[in-house]
C-alpha cells in the first residue's frame, strides 16, 4: 500500500502512522455529556467500503492527513493535508 | 491424539446408514477398515433452514459452532440453528495460529481464559470428535530485568487465580529450546515465563468438532446463508432476513467477530471495534524442530511447529481498519525480521503461504459477551486476535447468557457498556487506540 502525501508525493505506507476514522469531533469537554464523550472517545461506525481517515507522515513531512481509503481493497481515492481540510469534518 | 473408547450406545447402531451422524470410536474405525471406509456419513448435516428456532446463532464460526453446541448440550435448548455466509471453518476459525493459553493477567480475564484451558482439557471426549489438542507449552521470552519482573507479576497472578506458570531463568530455557539467538547484543534472551498447560490444537477440527457435536445434539447447520437485514418487531429482534429467506427466532445471537459492526448496524448499534487485518504465515515442512510455542519478548513474534511440518508464525496487525483478508508488505518484512532476531535459523527455510484475517479490535483489547440494548439481540464480539484460545469458554458463556439471561460469573466483566462506565479490561495500557492492543 502506498499513500501519496501531497507534500512528498507517493511513499510506501510504512512511512505514516496510522491514527483511525477522521469522523468523529471531539465534543469541549467542558461541556459534553459522558455520553457524548463516550461516543466521541469509544464508539465507530467501522464500515466496510469508503472510509475517512487519519494518517501521520511520521518517516516524511510529519503532516497528518485525511486519507479516504476503501477497506475492502485498500484502493485510495483521495489524500488530503488534514489541516485544510479541516480534520474530523464529515466529507 | 485422543482415542476415544467410550461406548454409549451399542455397536451396531454406530453403523446405521441414515439419522444423525456416527460417534466416533476406535470400534467404528475397527468396523469401517473391515468395510473399506464406505459407510462414512457426513460429520454433520447440510442443514435447510427452518422457519423458526428458539435461538438463532448468526456466524458459523468457532464461537458460533460453540455456542449452540452448549446451548444443546448444556441448557437442553435443542432447536438452535446456525446460520453462516460461507462454509464451516472459512472465517477466523480457520485463520488463524492455533495457540491456546491462559496466561493472561487482569482478574476479568484470568478466569474465563482458565475456564477455557479446561474445557480445551476435556474437549476432545466432551465433543467426541479429535481436535489434536496438544499441550505442549507456551514459553513467552524476557529479554530485560523489567520485562522479567513484569512476567513475574503475571506469573503470580495466574497462579493466584489457580492457573499454572513458572518463571524460568536463562539456562532452562536454554535447556528447552536451545537453537534460539541468546548472545543476542541487543535483546540477549534472559528467560520466560513458561505455561505447560498451553499448546495447540487443530483449528479446522474445532469447528469441525464443534459441527458434528452440535449437529448430534439437534443444532441445524445452514452454511451459504449470509444475513441482509435483523428483522424487529416493536423494538425487539425477532428473526433475520438471509439469502436463503427470513427466519424467525425467540433469540437472535451474534459471533461474527471480524464483522460485527456491520451486523450490529443491521439493528441500529454502534460498537467500540474497529476491523482490522491479522496476518498469519507457515513455513515449508521441515523436520521436527521445535516441540513447543515461543513467543519473542523483544518484537511482537510467536513461532510453533504443526503436525505436518511447517512453522506456524504470526506478529502484529497491519493497524488500519481492513475488510479485506490480506494485509500488506512492512508487516511481513517485521515479522520476518523478529524471526530472524530470535532463531537465526529459519532463515534457511522458506515461507510457504501466508494469509489474512478480519480481527474485531475492541477499545480496550478485550472481548464483549453481553446483551444488546435491542431486546432479543445477545453479542459476542470483540476478540481482537486472542478468539481461538477463547472458543470453547466463549460458546460455553455466551450459550449461559442466552439460556438463562445472565452473564456466566467468569464472563460477568465483558459488558458491552463497560466503555461507558470506565470499567474497561485493558491488558496492554494502551487506552481507546484499537490498533496498538
Ligand atoms: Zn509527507
Amino acid at each position: 500500500m502506498r499513500i501519496t502525501c501531497p507534500y512528498c508525493g507517493a511513499r510506501d505506507a510504512q512511512e505514516f502512522g496510522y491514527l483511525g476514522d477522521a469522523n468523529p469531533q471531539r465534543p469541549d469537554g467542558m461541556d459534553a455529556t459522558e455520553a457524548a464523550m463516550h461516543d466521541y472517545v469509544h464508539l465507530r461506525d467501522n464500515p466496510a467500503g469508503r472510509h475517512r481517515e487519519l494518517w501521520y507522515h511520521g518517516a516524511g513531512c510529519h503532516a497528518w492527513l485525511v486519507v479516504t481509503r476503501d477497506t475492502r481493497t485498500h484502493a485510495i481515492e483521495a489524500v488530503e493535508v488534514a489541516r485544510k481540510t479541516k480534520a474530523g469534518a464529515a466529507a | 491424539m485422543s482415542a476415544n473408547l467410550r461406548l454409549t450406545r451399542p455397536l451396531t447402531l454406530s453403523l446405521t446408514l441414515t439419522g444423525p451422524p456416527m460417534r466416533y470410536s476406535v470400534f467404528s474405525l475397527l468396523a469401517q477398515t473391515l468395510k473399506g471406509h464406505k459407510g462414512w456419513q457426513p460429520t454433520w448435516r447440510d442443514a435447510v433452514p427452518k422457519p423458526e428456532y428458539d435461538v438463532l446463532v448468526i456466524g458459523g464460526g468457532g464461537h458460533g459452532l460453540a455456542t449452540a453446541y452448549y446451548l444443546a448440550s448444556r441448557h437442553g435448548i435443542r432447536n438452535v440453528a446456525v446460520i453462516e455466509k460461507g462454509f464451516i471453518g472459512s472465517g477466523n476459525v480457520g485463520r488463524n495460529t492455533t495457540i491456546i493459553r491462559s496466561n493472561y493477567l487482569l482478574p476479568g480475564n484470568t478466569p474465563f481464559y482458565e475456564l477455557s484451558m479446561k474445557l480445551w482439557e476435556g474437549l476432545e471426549q466432551d465433543l467426541n470428535y479429535n481436535a489434536m489438542v496438544s499441550q505442549r507449552g507456551v514459553l513467552n521470552l524476557y529479554h530485560s530485568d523489567a520485562q522479567r519482573d513484569a512476567y513475574a507479576r503475571r506469573g503470580n497472578a495466574m497462579r493466584l487465580a489457580g492457573v499454572d506458570a513458572e518463571l524460568l531463568d536463562r539456562e532452562q530455557v536454554r535447556a528447552m529450546v536451545p537453537f534460539l539467538d541468546y548472545e543476542n547484543g541487543r535483546f540477549p534472551i534472559q528467560g520466560g515465563l513458561l505455561q505447560k498447560r498451553g499448546g495447540s490444537a487443530r483449528h479446522d477440527a474445532v469447528a469441525w468438532g464443534y459441527a458434528h457435536a452440535g449437529d448430534r445434539n439437534g443444532v441445524d447447520i445452514v452454511q451459504n446463508c449470509e444475513v441482509t437485514a435483523i428483522s424487529m418487531e416493536n423494538g425487539r429482534a425477532v428473526g433475520v432476513e438471509t439469502t436463503r429467506g427470513p427466519i424467525r427466532a425467540k433469540k437472535v445471537a451474534l459471533a461474527v467477530a471480524g464483522n460485527s459492526s456491520r451486523v450490529a448496524a443491521m439493528a441500529g448499534l454502534r460498537l467500540p471495534i474497529e476491523s482490522h487485518v491479522l496476518q498469519a504465515f507457515v513455513s515449508e515442512g521441515v523436520k521436527p524442530l521445535i516441540d513447543t510455542v515461543v513467543t519473542y519478548g523483544a518484537g511482537h513474534f510467536y513461532v510453533s511447529q504443526s503436525d505436518k511440518g511447517g512453522l506456524v508464525f504470526g506478529g502484529d496487525i497491519d493497524g488500519y481498519n481492513s475488510y479485506a483478508q490480506r494485509g500488506n508488505l512492512p508487516v511481513i518484512e517485521d515479522v520476518m525480521e523478529s524471526a530472524m532476531a530470535l532463531w537465526p535459523g529459519v532463515g534457511r527455510i522458506r515461507m510457504l503461504r501466508h494469509w489474512g484475517g478480519i480481527m474485531d479490535m475492541s477499545m480496550d483489547g478485550s472481548p464483549i459477551i453481553d446483551h444488546t440494548p435491542v431486546a432479543g439481540l445477545y453479542l459476542n464480539a470483540g476478540w481482537c486476535y486472542g478468539g481461538f484460545k477463547a472458543t470453547p469458554a466463549s460458546g460455553f458463556c455466551f450459550a449461559h447468557l442466552i439460556a438463562r439471561d445472565e452473564p456466566h460469573p467468569v464472563a460477568a466483566a465483558y459488558r458491552l457498556d463497560r466503555f461507558a462506565t470506565g470499567r474497561v479490561i485493558d491488558e496492554k495500557g494502551v487506552g481507546a487506540q484499537p490498533n496498538l492492543h
